[in-house]
C-alpha cells in the first residue's frame, strides 16, 4: 500500500475544508472497502480524512414520520434500530444478509453507498477495465462473467453494484443529504449511483468536494410488509447473485401499493419501475406476479455465463411477491 | 492535542504527515506507544509491532475472520481497520481474555468440545463468538431471524451458524465450535463473564 497523510475530522466544515486542500484525498469511514482497495493499489489517496469521530451519529425521527440516518451510523447500529426494524423491516433485514458481523460492526452507512463493484477484473491491475483505467477495454464482455450484469449494462462496463443495504434504500425512495462548501443538496436515491454508459469510473453523482451527511427515509406505512430476499452461492458471507427488496401493499385483494428493487443485476441498485406500473391496481395473484417480474426483465441481456440470471432474478421476484402476499393475508 | 505528533491546522481538524508518527493504543488493559505510519493495519501493529502474535493473519482481505479483535467489545477485522483509526479505543486480543492464568469461559469451552484442529483460526473464532454473544444480549437480529421486527430471543444451532460466518475454519472444525458456544450459551455463565 502506498502512504498517505492521514487526518482526523472533528466537524463537517472541518471534514470539508480538509478535502479541498489534497488533489486526491478520500473520506475514510469503516475502511473495509477502501482499505482492502489501497491494499491493492486499485485505489491510491494521497489522503485520507477519518469521519468516524464526527459528533453527529445518530438515527432520529423525522416530523412527517420517516427517519434520518447520519452517515457515520455503523451497519449493525442501522439493522438493530427499533424504528428500522419496525417499520422499513427490509432495510434491517438488508443489511443483516451483506457481509459479516465484523464488517456490519466496522462499516458506515456513508461508506456502503460508496463502496466499489467486486468484479474480478476491476480488482486484477493486469486485466482491462474501463472503470480502473478509462479508456482500456473491459475483459469481463466476453471473459468470466457470471456475476455480472444483466440490466443497464454498456459496451463499456457490466459490472454490478454489491451493495444489500442500497437496494433497499432504493426500494424505500431514500434521500442522500450532502454538504459541501458551498451548502447543502438532497440527491435522490435513485439519482445517486450511476449506468456504467461510456463513464464507467463515475459511479455516483456526489461531487468530489462534497460530503455525505445522512440518508432520510420517508414515510411509508406499508413498508412493514416487506422482505430482503438473497440469492447467492452459498448460504451466508457471499455477494448477491440476485437479490430483491420489496414492499407491498393490497385491499380486497388488489395491489394499492408495490416497491422492488433488485440487487446483483446492475450497475446501480436497480429500481424495478416497470414491474411497479404493471402490479398497480392488478389482482394480488401469481399470475400478475409473473407478467409484472417480464416487463420489467424483458430489457435484461445476459453475457453467457450471466444468463442464468435473468431467470433466477424472475423466480425470485416472484416468490418474493407471492410471499409478502401471503404475509397480507390477500392472494 | 493528544499524544499524536499531529499539529491542529485550524478548522476543528487535525492533520497528520505521511511519516510514522507516534500514536497510543489501549490494548489488554495496557496503554502501547509506537511509531507507525498510517498505512499500517491494526493487525500488523499488533503482530508486528507489538509482538502480540495471537491475533493471525489470514487472508488479509476481510473474508477469512482469522484477525478478529474486540474494539470496545465488538468484533473487528483488524486486517481492514488502520491502526491510527483505534486510538482511544479499548482494543483486547486473544492475549487479553483469561485473567490470572484462568481461560475465559469461551476458551475452556473450545478445548472441552475440539473447536479446534490446527487452532489458526481458532483466536478470531474466540473473539468472534465473544463478540456475537455481546450482539444476541443487545438484541440485535440476524439474516435467519424470521421477524426482525420482534425480539430475538433464542439463540439457536441455525441463528449461531449464520452470526459465526465471518470466521471460517479450514480444518471443518465447525460442529465443535458450535458446540462450544453453545455451551458458553447454556452453563449460566454471567453476561459479565463473557463479555469482559
Amino acid at each position: 500500500m502506498n502512504n498517505f497523510a492521514y487526518s482526523r475530522a472533528e466537524t463537517v466544515e472541518g471534514a470539508i475544508s480538509l478535502l479541498s486542500r489534497h488533489a486526491n484525498a478520500k473520506f475514510l469511514g469503516g475502511g473495509t472497502n477502501l482499505v482492502d482497495l489501497m491494499r491493492e493499489n486499485i485505489e491510491q489517496p494521497d489522503a485520507l480524512i477519518d469521519i468516524t469521530r464526527l459528533p453527529s451519529a445518530g438515527i432520529n425521527e423525522l416530523p412527517d414520520g420517516g427517519i434520518s440516518i447520519d452517515a457515520a451510523v455503523r451497519n449493525s447500529a442501522v439493522a438493530n434500530h427499533r424504528l428500522v426494524r419496525e417499520r422499513y423491516p427490509v432495510l434491517s433485514q438488508a443489511i443483516l444478509f451483506g457481509a459479516s458481523g465484523q464488517i456490519r460492526n466496522m462499516a458506515t452507512t456513508g461508506g456502503n453507498l460508496m463502496q466499489r463493484t467486486r468484479c474480478y477484473y476491476f480488482y486484477d491491475e493486469s486485466s482491462h477495465c474501463n472503470k480502473r483505467t478509462p479508456g482500456s477495454g473491459c475483459d469481463a464482455i466476453g471473459g468470466f462473467n457470471r456475476i455480472h450484469a444483466i440490466l443497464g449494462a454498456s459496451d463499456s462496463c457490466i459490472a454490478t453494484h454489491p451493495s444489500d443495504m442500497c437496494v433497499a434504500l432504493a426500494a424505500l425512495d431514500a434521500t442522500v443529504h450532502v454538504q459541501s462548501a458551498g451548502g447543502e443538496r438532497t440527491i435522490p436515491f435513485n439519482a445517486f449511483h450511476q449506468l456504467p454508459g461510456n463513464t464507467p469510473h463515475v459511479e455516483t453523482s456526489l461531487r468530489p468536494d462534497e460530503l455525505i451527511m445522512a440518508i432520510h427515509l420517508p414515510p411509508l406505512a406499508f413498508a412493514k410488509t416487506s422482505r430482503y430476499r438473497k440469492v447467492r452461492d452459498r448460504a451466508s458471507y457471499a455477494f448477491a447473485l440476485v437479490s430483491v427488496a420489496a414492499a407491498l401493499d393490497t385491499e380486497g385483494g388488489a395491489i394499492r401499493g408495490i416497491r422492488l428493487a433488485l440487487g446483483g443485476v446492475a450497475h446501480k441498485p436497480w429500481r424495478a419501475y416497470k414491474t411497479e406500473s404493471a402490479m398497480i391496481g392488478a389482482r394480488a395473484t401469481r399470475e400478475t406476479f409473473e407478467r409484472a417480474a417480464e416487463a420489467e426483465l424483458s430489457d435484461a441481456r445476459g453475457f453467457v455465463h450471466n444468463n442464468f440470471k435473468i431467470e433466477l432474478a424472475r423466480r425470485t421476484m416472484v416468490s418474493v411477491l407471492v410471499e409478502l402476499a401471503d404475509a397480507g393475508g390477500v392472494r | 492535542m493528544t499524544e499524536l505528533d499531529f499539529a491542529r491546522v485550524g478548522d476543528g481538524m487535525v492533520s497528520s504527515s505521511s511519516t510514522a508518527q507516534t500514536i497510543k493504543l489501549q490494548i489488554n488493559g495496557a496503554a502501547h506507544t509506537l511509531r507507525i505510519e498510517p498505512r499500517v493495519s491494526l493487525l500488523d501493529a499488533l503482530r508486528e509491532y507489538l509482538g502480540l502474535t495471537g491475533t493471525k493473519k489470514g487472508c488479509n482481505q476481510g473474508a477469512c475472520g482469522a484477525c478478529t479483535v474486540l474494539v470496545d467489545g465488538e468484533r473487528t477485522l483488524s486486517c481492514l481497520g488502520l491502526a491510527v483509526q483505534y486510538e482511544g479505543a479499548e482494543i483486547r486480543t486473544i492475549e487479553g481474555l483469561s485473567v490470572d492464568g484462568a481461560l475465559h469461559p469461551m476458551q475452556a469451552a473450545f478445548v472441552e468440545h475440539d473447536g479446534f484442529q490446527c487452532g489458526y483460526c481458532t483466536p478470531g473464532q474466540i473473539c468472534s463468538a465473544i463478540g456475537m454473544i455481546r450482539e444476541f444480549n443487545s438484541g440485535l437480529p440476524s439474516a435467519v431471524t424470521d421477524d426482525v421486527s420482534a425480539s430475538v430471543v433464542e439463540l439457536s444451532d441455525e441463528e449461531i451458524k449464520e452470526r459465526m460466518s465471518g470466521n471460517l475454519c479450514r480444518c471443518g472444525a465447525y460442529v465443535g465450535i458450535c458446540d462450544a458456544i453453545r455451551e458458553v450459551l447454556d452453563s449460566k455463565v454471567s453476561q459479565f463473564e463473557v463479555a469482559r
